[in-house]
Parts: structure tokens; C-alpha cells; sequence
């Protein structure tokens, strides 16, 4: 199976930049340099033709920004992002844009996302116009096509966002990046504001898209039994770092990490037994200043002298079975 | 056991010169003290708005306009206003869903605390600093001597949700109502602020009103649990038993359509369409549009009745069908 997409040690900075006095001022020693949050930190990652990864992990984990530069949004700082084995630079521009076309994005909050003043048909009818993919005589039709797959009522097209509920705004979203034809879906929290009704609704429609058009996925979430769901294969992501990685069914049945074992303990479930919630201590540190060594050994109930020091490997440690902790040596 | 907390056909409606719009009505609840009480739904189904009532939070346009609020016997909708001030952040204390729209982002931590303290008792600065460094300790937020003197900002999102549960705890209220504290939180921090909230049930007699969307966290927290639809309770009873056998087609489908209990990979089962919305609520059973079980009885509008040992408000209950 050839790699759909492929991420090379990915690393991602933020800082603020600074102007030419403080840059002075930096250089005389006078004033501390900017903070850097590394926001991914040597993250790589592959994702075969029409599989479905998932991106587990809390807030500031950099599951969103992995996804945004995957996405083009954001320019990796270093490492290079493959798409069928081609880097984007060394293809000649036409192909270089198609390329990026293919992959789309949906966003968690569909009302930040979709432009107030435009009208569904705009919405979902801008982008395909614009590259070419249908005229602007067939358009109605087109846009029509791209509702009804999404499971909108194409007779709703002039209407704007705020008239819809939201899952159904959920649903303009997925019409929008469908619109592109795209084979690779980026899905950025795109049910956790949806309720539980609604929630199995677009996860239901995902998995038929699926199936109807092979897309790919990465599926990124905070919630475990929706990653769990939806995906064949996990990764696992904390403080800017891959922790571990698995298929779907290794990982939730042995889990090596001990950030994902605690992770999966945590999880609330339905089982209604009255029981003693027993919680990882801590806070998640920030990733302005992360832990040294291993990120999560400040939390970590088994950490050793050597997690405080020694930034762990990810190493395999089953079949597809990835994970990066001392105590696997 | 007496109830601490009993709530009578309790109805919200907004009041406006065109009409009435009914938010909830036929509201029934009991509460002893320490037990949990778990109040789940989806947006829009009023289980904020309950809270809110039961606080006499209600702002102009909407009023509760009928029921009964029995706190320790006395009737909360009798009293004047500056007789309610008297028991709400003192016997009866709330947690917002956001920590932020509790704390004053401008004040420190301990003026808005000894504020809450000073509102309700007459004593000294020094006794009602304790009160809250004592809070802050029980609340697991460490060196609690220091960061009494910090500002709103200056903690994570999760330590914000635990000052606000501080400053509930502040009075050591009978009855807290939480709405959707754990909601905006990470999966490690909110099994943090769970323990911690359980042990205070249990160890101080605190009786609890949950409010959440989210039936797994009420399932290891709540005894007892109310479901809520369209503004009205659909089913209610001890929390084992309804999640186990949900009898309400509503509470069967949201319980069948999460992930955790479907085959990995297949479709979900799914609950169709949406939540209607308050201004045009279906005829009858509000949830008849959405039910697979509705008949022609379902356009007239079912009561809430004892059925084996729990209430609920439906002409057809789900019989034997687990959900999982």
C-alpha cells in the first residue's frame, strides 16, 4: 500500500517577532529572547491510501497544528510534508496547488467558519468556480450535487448560515471542502460541539463519504470513543510529541504509554457502576517551557531518574505498535 | 429521609406582549442531602434553565411562572429578594460551566473570595482569608497560601474551575448545582475535578444537581439521574437501572448512538432529525417526530408517571430492548 501522505520530522515554532529595537536589544544582551512554543517537536507520521488516523491527545498537544500544516495552512518550521511521495516544493506549481486541492480541512466550529453574510450557495460554490471544476452556468447544479451529499436540501441553498442548527452548518462545512473533489479529509474536532444526536449523524455520514468517494482521513479528537469509532489506526499526541502510535485495536487493548493508559482509564464510560474517579496528577504543563526529557514524567505515577534526563524514542514494540517510553527498554 | 431539595411541576415560560413561550414546565425533582443528581440533555432542553430557576436566576423577559421550589421545607419562590440573597451563595451555590464568568478578571483571588464570606457573616478579615486558603486546599490547588493573591489569569483553565468550585464551597452549602463544569476541560483534568467533587458529596453531606450533556459522566458520579427533552423531564430514576434498560425511546437512542456502543467502524445508530426548537414545539409528545414507537396517542400529550420504579413520560416505553 503506498503512503498517501507521509510527515518528516515536522517541527513547528511559534514566537512573536520581534522589532528591530528589541532585536538590538537581544543582541547587546539586554533583554531575553522571545519564548518559542514548540508547537510540534519532530513529529512524523503516515497515513496510507484510504486509511482513516486518528489524533488523540489534550489541549496543547499540537494535534491541530499537525493538521494545519498537513493542511497548507501553516508552513512546517522543519521536516518536510509528503504527499504520494512528492514534496510539495519540487513539483511545478499547477501541480503543486492540485496537490494541496486534494487535501481539505473541516473545522470544529461551523459558525467561525462559514462566512456570516454569504449564502450557502457561495459558501459551498466559491472554491470549485474558482479552480475550474464546473462553470458558472452549471454551478446550481453543482452546488446542488455537493448539498444533497452532505445531506442538505439543496432547496436551502440561498439561505445563510445562522438559519441552519448547527449540526447542520456541521454539514455545510463537509459540503464546502467536498466541493473540491478533494481524496483526503482533515477533520479538526468536527463533532465535539455537535450533540450526542447529532454527533452520531456526522459520524455516520463520514463513514458512508468513506465508503462512497475512498477518501482518507485524519481524524483529530480529544474524545476516545469517537477516534475509536472512526479510525484504524491512533496516534497519540502530548505536549508537541508522538507518544505512541497503533492500530485501533492494539491500542485499546494494549496501550503502552503511560500517558494513553491513563488517558484510557480516565475516560468516562457508560458502565454505570458508582465508582471512585482516581486522576492523573498535575496540570499539562505548558508548552512554553515543556518538561526536559520525557514531557509527561512530571505526571507519569513510573517515572525514573533516566525520564527526567533522556528524551525517549518512539520505538516499535509490537507489530505497528509504536511508542516512545523508557520503560520498554 | 426528608428531601433537602423537592421541586413541584417547576415552569419557565418567556413572557412577551405577543405570547408565551413555555422553556420548561412540569419540573419534579428530589434531592436528599449528599446524594447526586445527575440533569442531562442536549441543547436546548431547558436543563440549564432548570438551574437557573431553582437559583431564582431567571432575568425578564423569561419568569417562572408556576411550581413549587422546596428548599428544606420553605418554598424559595415566597421569598423576597433580600431574603433569597441570604441563602443563594450560602446555602445554595452554582458553578458556571466557565470558570471566567464567575471570577472578576480584575480583582484578585482573595478579595473576591473574602467578598463571598463577607456577604453572608460578620467576621473578621483574617477568619474569612482562612475560610478561603482552607477552599482553595480542599479544592487541590496547591500552595493555596501564595495563590490567594494571584489574578484570574494567572491560573490554567482547570485551576479557574477549581477556584470557582472554592468559592462555591466557600459557605459549605447544603445544595450546589454545577452546570457543565467539567464540560470545557480536558479529559485528565475533568476525572480531577470529578474526584474531587464526589468526595465532597459524600464527606460533607453536600447534596449536588449535575448538569451536563454527557450520559458517561453522570454514569459514575450521579445515584440518580433526570433526562430532559424539549423542557420537560422524560424519564427519571436511579442511574444504574436507566442506563442499563432505558425505557424512553429518547434516552434508548442517545445511549445507542454513542460510539462505545456500536461495532467499531459501522454505522451509528442514529436518533433523526434535530431538537425542535422552543417556539414550535411539536403537538403532543415533543419527541414523536423523532421516535420510531409513535402512534396516533403520541399527538396528545403524555404525563410523567411512576414505571417500575422510575417516572417516565412516554405512552410507549421501551420494554425489553437493551441498548448495548
Amino acid at each position: 500500500m503506498s503512503n498517501r501522505l507521509e510527515v518528516r520530522s515536522v517541527s513547528k515554532r511559534f514566537s512573536r517577532k520581534c522589532g528591530l529595537v528589541e532585536r538590538g536589544a537581544e543582541f547587546m544582551g539586554l533583554k531575553a529572547p522571545n519564548p518559542v512554543v514548540r508547537a510540534l517537536d519532530d513529529v512524523s507520521l503516515t497515513v496510507a491510501e484510504g486509511e482513516v488516523v486518528g489524533i488523540v491527545g489534550e489541549s496543547g498537544c499540537g494535534k491541530s497544528t499537525l493538521g494545519r500544516v498537513v493542511a497548507g495552512l501553516l508552513q512546517a518550521s522543519e521536516g518536510t510534508v509528503l504527499f504520494r511521495d512528492k514534496r510539495l516544493q519540487d513539483l511545478p506549481g499547477e501541480d503543486a496547488e492540485a496537490a494541496r486541492l486534494k487535501v481539505q480541512m473541516i473545522f470544529q466550529d461551523p459558525s467561525s467558519s462559514l462566512n456570516p453574510r454569504q449564502r450557502v450557495r457561495e459558501i459551498i460554490g466559491a472554491a470549485p468556480l474558482h479552480h475550474g471544476l464546473t462553470t458558472a452556468r452549471e454551478l446550481d447544479d453543482y452546488v446542488s450535487q455537493q448539498m444533497a451529499r452532505a445531506g442538505l436540501d439543496p432547496s436551502m441553498a440561498s439561505r445563510f448560515p445562522h438559519q441552519f442548527s448547527g449540526g447542520q452548518r456541521q454539514r455545510i462545512g463537509i459540503a464546502r471542502a467536498l466541493a473540491v473533489q478533494p481524496d483526503m479529509l482533515i477533520c479538526d474536532e468536527s463533532v465535539a460541539a455537535l450533540d450526542v444526536s447529532i454527533q452520531a449523524q456526522i459520524l455516520n455520514l463520514f463513514l458512508d463519504l468513506r465508503k462512497q468517494l475512498d477518501l482518507t482521513y485524519i481524524f483529530i479528537s480529544h474524545d476516545l470513543s469517537v477516534v475509536e469509532h472512526i479510525s484504524d489506526r491512533v496516534v497519540v499526541m502530548y505536549l508537541g510529541r508522538v507518544v505512541e502510535e497503533a492500530t485501533v485495536e492494539e491500542l485499546f487493548s494494549h496501550p503502552n504509554h503511560p500517558y494513553t493508559r491513563a488517558l484510557l482509564q480516565e475516560r468516562p464510560s457508560l458502565d454505570p457502576v458508582q465508582r471512585s474517579f482516581s486522576a492523573i496528577e498535575g496540570e499539562i504543563p505548558s508548552p512554553l517551557s515543556p518538561p526536559s526529557g520525557c514531557h509527561f514524567h512530571p505526571r507519569c505515577p513510573l517515572a525514573m531518574d533516566r525520564c527526567r534526563i533522556e528524551r525517549p524514542e518512539l520505538r516499535t514494540v509490537g507489530s505497528r505498535h509504536k511508542s516512545a517510553c523508557h520503560l520498554n527498554d | 429521609m426528608t428531601a433537602m431539595l423537592e421541586i413541584r411541576s417547576l415552569k419557565t415560560e418567556v413572557v412577551t406582549s405577543e405570547g408565551r413561550v413555555t422553556l420548561i414546565d412540569d419540573i419534579n425533582l428530589e434531592l436528599a442531602a449528599g446524594e447526586v443528581m445527575g440533569l442531562v440533555g442536549e441543547s436546548g432542553s431547558g436543563k440549564s434553565v432548570t438551574g437557573l430557576s431553582i437559583m431564582g436566576l431567571i432575568d425578564k423577559p423569561a419568569q417562572v411562572t408556576g411550581g413549587q421550589v422546596l428548599f428544606k421545607g420553605k418554598d424559595l419562590r415566597n421569598l423576597s429578594e433580600r431574603e433569597i440573597r441570604s441563602v443563594r451563595g450560602n446555602r445554595i451555590a452554582m458553578i458556571f460551566q466557565d470558570p471566567m464568568s464567575t471570577l472578576n478578571p480584575v480583582l484578585r483571588i482573595d478579595t473576591q473570595m473574602m467578598e463571598v464570606v463577607h456577604a453572608h457573616e460578620k467576621i473578621s478579615k483574617q477568619a474569612a482569608r482562612e475560610r478561603a486558603r482552607d477552599a482553595l486546599g480542599m479544592v487541590g490547588i496547591p500552595s493555596p497560601e501564595e495563590r490567594l493573591s494571584a489574578y484570574p489569569h494567572q491560573f490554567s483553565g482547570g485551576m479557574r474551575q477549581r477556584v470557582a468550585i472554592a468559592i462555591a464551597l466557600l459557605m459549605s452549602p447544603d445544595l450546589i448545582i454545577a452546570d457543565e463544569p467539567t464540560t470545557a476541560l480536558d479529559v485528565t483534568i475533568q476525572a480531577q475535578i470529578l474526584s474531587i467533587v464526589q468526595k465532597l458529596a459524600r464527606d460533607k453531606g453536600t447534596a449536588l444537581i449535575w448538569i451536563t450533556h454527557d450520559l458517561s459522566v453522570v454514569a459514575g458520579l450521579a445515584e440518580k439521574v433526570s433526562v430532559m427533552y424539549a423542557g420537560r423531564i422524560a424519564e427519571q430514576g436511579k442511574t444504574a437501572d436507566l442506563l442499563r434498560r432505558p425505557m424512553h425511546p429518547y434516552t434508548n437512542g442517545l445511549i445507542a448512538s454513542l460510539p462505545a456502543h456500536n461495532q467499531r467502524g459501522s454505522r451509528l445508530k442514529q436518533i433523526s432529525g434535530t431538537t425542535p426548537s422552543v417556539a414550535n414545539m411539536p403537538k403532543g409528545c415533543a419527541f414523536h417526530p423523532r421516535c420510531a414507537s409513535a402512534t396516533q396517542l403520541c399527538l396528545s400529550p403524555p404525563q410523567l408517571e411512576p414505571v417500575e420504579g422510575r417516572l417516565l413520560r412516554c405512552f410507549h416505553p421501551v420494554m425489553e430492548g437493551a441498548s448495548s
